[in-house]
């Protein structure tokens, strides 16, 4: 397609710039690629580091060890990433629900209602599983997003009238648990975001509960593609025209 | 209460991202939230410049694991003087924010649309600071790239938020090619974690032995930052975002966010890996840096709108941060350093405050075409001051702090005989000239016969933040000994630290 | 040994493909999905990384954690990435790759 376009006679010809970049880019795989398999394959990384430390973390599982206790602070700004990303789109515009109401078929209403609890037991059993094998918060999150993208799927009537403010507090239920359980080691141990060690397990277990349930909304509410009717209550025009739906 | 002093330093991170959370989470008194938390972000950035003074540079462990493995905040010269260029701009932005909002509110074109531009400027304001500051003090990698990340979302958010299709194209392409310059990053970290293992900058600038897997990480790393940084030629991106955003979000855009990238690329060039760089890849740096300074001061004499008219001006100002690099290695290299500093404070206060009168001429005049601007200054005294004092800053005048960073520039040239990157500077100023006093010429001349224009009552926060910017810019050069004192003190621990530094 | 080059190198090809597309495409959809392609790429590189021979020790778990916080991270960007295109179609019939018709335009502010 890119490099091949059609001109006014629908020939195929040959876009000199496309070719370029092409050779150029060709080039450049290679001379990278090359690098890589000069690289020496003996650098240890730093698995022997959490192996030795993997005791005093609190979990049993390496990946969440570092996800949440080594390398926590990356994860609580990662969490502030997704949720930039609802302020984003939450700013341009209302979620555009379909407007009238449209017969659903039976066997959806009844997938939605077999399959939504379900997912909802996956999300917290991978959350719970990720202290001691492969899972965690965002592998429950977004097993929660699921249930909430089926849901959104199916256009339940309810789900435009979800009010703004409980839909915020389960946005920043994770990062508010996350930063206040920092806060909390801070006094407590002196550090930001150095849990006490023999509670440690315990509180990681908390946030990953509550950022669990942060990344599903979340990631349910960019999929809804914008904020909620009444998240601007001070106009009085609710459906304000600029952020409006579609026009 | 184990509380100690030197946990001061995550303050400027978490205090504006959990102003950014409540301002997300009310809808009210976010304004309130956000002037309490800028303020508060300003004097632990001071607290942390006394510090810094009496302690020297200190390592911050979060988490409290030990290096390898942890990750690290540091305090140093250059990070802290980011941090205060930070602090002080955004404090002055948060209140012209307030004037500005409440000026569009009074007068409303559109019912509820710029309640809504006010409404989700509060949170994306408050947690870029936070971000950026996290950027500046951060000493990892790895974890440079996730503030990295924030600092482009929140700043690709605030850019669409005018919600005008101009405005929201421009911040697509700036999403994409922020997105494209993180992920060359990202590859950068990859390669080099792969090579050494480690992820620490203090570990790597022991580690880094050169050859060409480094050289290739380093030139994906360097890329990805000079497209974010918006370098010459890679600068297209630039005005058509930063022109077609909201005013205070142009000034958060202008002034800081660039500086962002700039300083992870300087930090990595100079301090992490600087028995790497090659002398021919300094040289290109600052030829990018000359094409920078005359292509961007050209654009902007062309230029028929204020806004475009500044952004063009910052693609050039950019370019004088890139011309110091081929002088950096040189004998008084600390001179170079010092005057990289003053002109990123010097540049952030003035751009800012430029972009502020703009916008507050725009509101009040209705649109921003340089011709039909003339007698602005019946209406906006100040706001029109605060343009002209930022442009003597431009234009490197005595005695504002483009002036010292040009000077320092221009004598360590001099000094290593390599006038012609002195000739670059100096052209560079003639060219701001033209374009500042094209407008300023303007703005200032009322032209006879006319009646005066007609004005809408304002607020003192649409005018004032900008020449209190504007004024800094230009008393900056007065405070040229207190930059040079921080960068000593962090150099010569430095030094302690790692057996001597260039 | 050499899958662990070969997964990498297959990265890196997956990485600059996605490159290429990013440039020579014009539509948004396509744009953003090219820059998808292109981090799955980088985080192919990177647990390939992870791989230690049964010689050296365990399997490295720093990368999967990165792997984990760069997904999350492209998944949110890729989100609002999708919204501004859809808000560009549908304020604008503008097509979101020329330049030229950004700067001319008159109106720049609210």
């Amino acid at each position: 397609m890119p490099i091949l376009t059609r001109n006014r006679n629908n020939r195929k010809r040959l876009d000199p710039y496309l070719l370029l970049l092409f050779f150029f880019v060709a080039c450049l795989v290679l001379w990278l690629g090359a690098i890589l398999c000069s690289l020496p394959m003996g650098v240890p990384g730093l698995g022997k580091e959490v192996a030795s430390l993997q005791q005093r973390s609190g979990v049993q599982s390496p990946v969440t060890a570092v996800l949440l206790n080594f390398r926590g602070y990356d994860t609580f700004l990662e969490v502030l990433v997704l949720l930039l990303a609802v302020i984003g789109v939450w700013s341009m515009t209302l979620a555009p629900f379909p407007s009238g109401e449209v017969e659903k078929s039976p066997v959806q209403l009844g997938v939605v209602r077999l399959l939504t609890p379900l997912m909802v037991l996956v999300g917290a059993y991978l959350v719970w599983q990720g202290s001691h094998l492969a899972g965690g918060a965002f592998q429950g999150g977004a097993v929660l997003g699921g249930a909430g993208v089926l849901l959104l799927v199916a256009e339940l009537p309810w789900l435009r009238s979800v009010p703004s403010l409980p839909l915020r507090i389960a946005l920043l239920a994770g990062p508010l648990v996350f930063f206040s359980v920092a806060l909390y080691c801070l006094l407590r141990q002196g550090k930001f975001l150095a849990y006490p060690q023999d509670t440690a397990g315990a509180f990681l277990l908390i946030i990953e509960t509550a950022c669990a349930l942060s990344i599903g909304v979340t990631l349910a509410s960019l999929f809804a593609g914008g904020r909620p009717d009444d998240d601007l209550p001070e106009t009085g025009t609710p459906s304000d025209p600029q952020g409006g739906r579609t026009e | 209460m184990l509380f100690d002093s030197s946990s001061w330093i995550i303050a400027p991170i978490v205090l504006p991202l959990m102003a950014g959370l409540f301002c997300f989470l009310f809808t009210r008194g976010t304004f309130a939230i956000s002037v309490v938390a800028s303020i508060a972000n300003l004097v632990t950035v001071v607290v942390l410049h006394r510090q810094l003074i009496s302690f020297g540079p200190t390592r911050y462990v979060v988490g409290g694991w030990r290096v390898p493995l942890g990750i690290t905040l540091r305090t140093d010269g250059p990070a802290l003087l980011m941090l205060l260029m930070a602090a002080v701009t955004g404090v002055a932005i948060t209140f012209y924010a307030r004037g500005y909002f409440s000026f569009r509110i009074a007068e409303p074109k559109r019912e509820g649309r710029h309640e809504r531009q006010q409404r989700f400027f509060w949170p994306l304001w408050m947690m870029l600071l936070g971000s950026l500051n996290a950027l500046f003090l951060s000493s990892d990698i790895f974890n440079l790239y996730v503030t990295l990340e924030l600092v482009s979302v929140s700043a690709a958010a605030l850019a669409a938020l005018s919600g005008k299709p101009a405005s929201q194209i421009a911040a697509f392409r700036y999403l994409l090619v922020s997105l494209l310059g993180s992920l060359s990053y990202l590859l950068g970290v990859v390669f080099i974690y792969k090579i050494h293992g480690v992820l620490d900058l203090d570990m790597l600038r022991m580690a880094a032995s050169g050859g060409p897997a480094l050289g290739a990480a380093l030139a994906l790393m360097t890329v990805g930052l000079l497209l974010k940084t918006a370098l010459f030629p890679l600068h297209f991106w630039l005005p058509p975002a930063h022109a077609n955003a909201l005013a205070p979000v142009s000034a958060i855009l202008s002034g800081l966010v660039v500086k962002g990238s700039f300083y992870l690329l300087f930090r990595l060039w100079f301090d992490v890996f600087p028995g790497v760089i090659a002398t021919p890849a300094l040289n290109l740096m600052g030829l990018l840096g000359a094409g920078a300074i005359l292509w961007g001061s050209v654009q902007a004499i062309r230029q028929q709108r204020l806004k475009l008219l500044v952004a063009y001006s910052t693609v050039s100002q950019l370019g004088y941060l890139f011309v110091a690099f081929p002088l950096a290695r040189l004998e008084n290299g600390a001179g170079v350093w010092t005057a990289v500093t003053f002109m990123a404070l010097a540049h952030a206060c003035a751009k800012a405050a430029m972009f502020m009168a703009a916008g507050a001429i725009f509101l009040q005049v209705g649109h921003d075409r340089i011709r039909d601007l003339a007698g602005v200054r019946a209406c906006l005294p100040v706001a029109s001051l605060a343009y002209a004092v930022a442009g003597v800053n431009l234009m490197g005048l005595p005695p504002s702090g483009g002036f010292m960073a040009k000077w320092l520039l221009l004598t360590s040239s001099l000094a290593s005989c390599r006038w012609w990157w002195g000739l670059v500077i100096m052209a560079g100023s003639l060219l701001a000239a033209i374009y500042v006093f094209r407008v300023v010429s303007r703005l200032f001349v009322i032209p006879a016969g006319e009646p005066l224009r007609a004005c809408y009552p304002h607020s003192i926060l649409l005018e004032w933040p900008a020449l209190i910017l504007a004024l800094i810019s230009l008393l900056l050069g007065f405070a040229a000994p207190y930059p040079l004192q921080l960068l000593d003190t962090a150099q010569s621990a430095m030094a302690l630290f790692y057996g001597g530094l260039p | 040994m050499i899958t662990n080059f070969l997964y990498s190198f297959c990265g890196l090809f997956v990485f600059f493909m996605g490159f290429f597309a990013l440039i020579a495409c014009s539509h948004p959809l396509r744009k953003i999905l090219a820059v998808n392609v292109m981090s799955t790429g980088v985080f192919l590189i990177l647990v390939a990384g992870a791989y230690r021979p049964a010689s050296v020790g365990d399997i490295d778990p720093v990368p999967h954690a990165m792997v984990l916080t760069g997904i999350v991270v492209s998944v949110s960007v890729t989100a609002l990435a999708l919204i501004l295109a859809c808000r560009v179609q549908e304020t604008s019939n503008l097509s979101l790759l020329r330049p030229k018709s950004i700067n001319g335009r008159e109106e720049s502010e609210d």
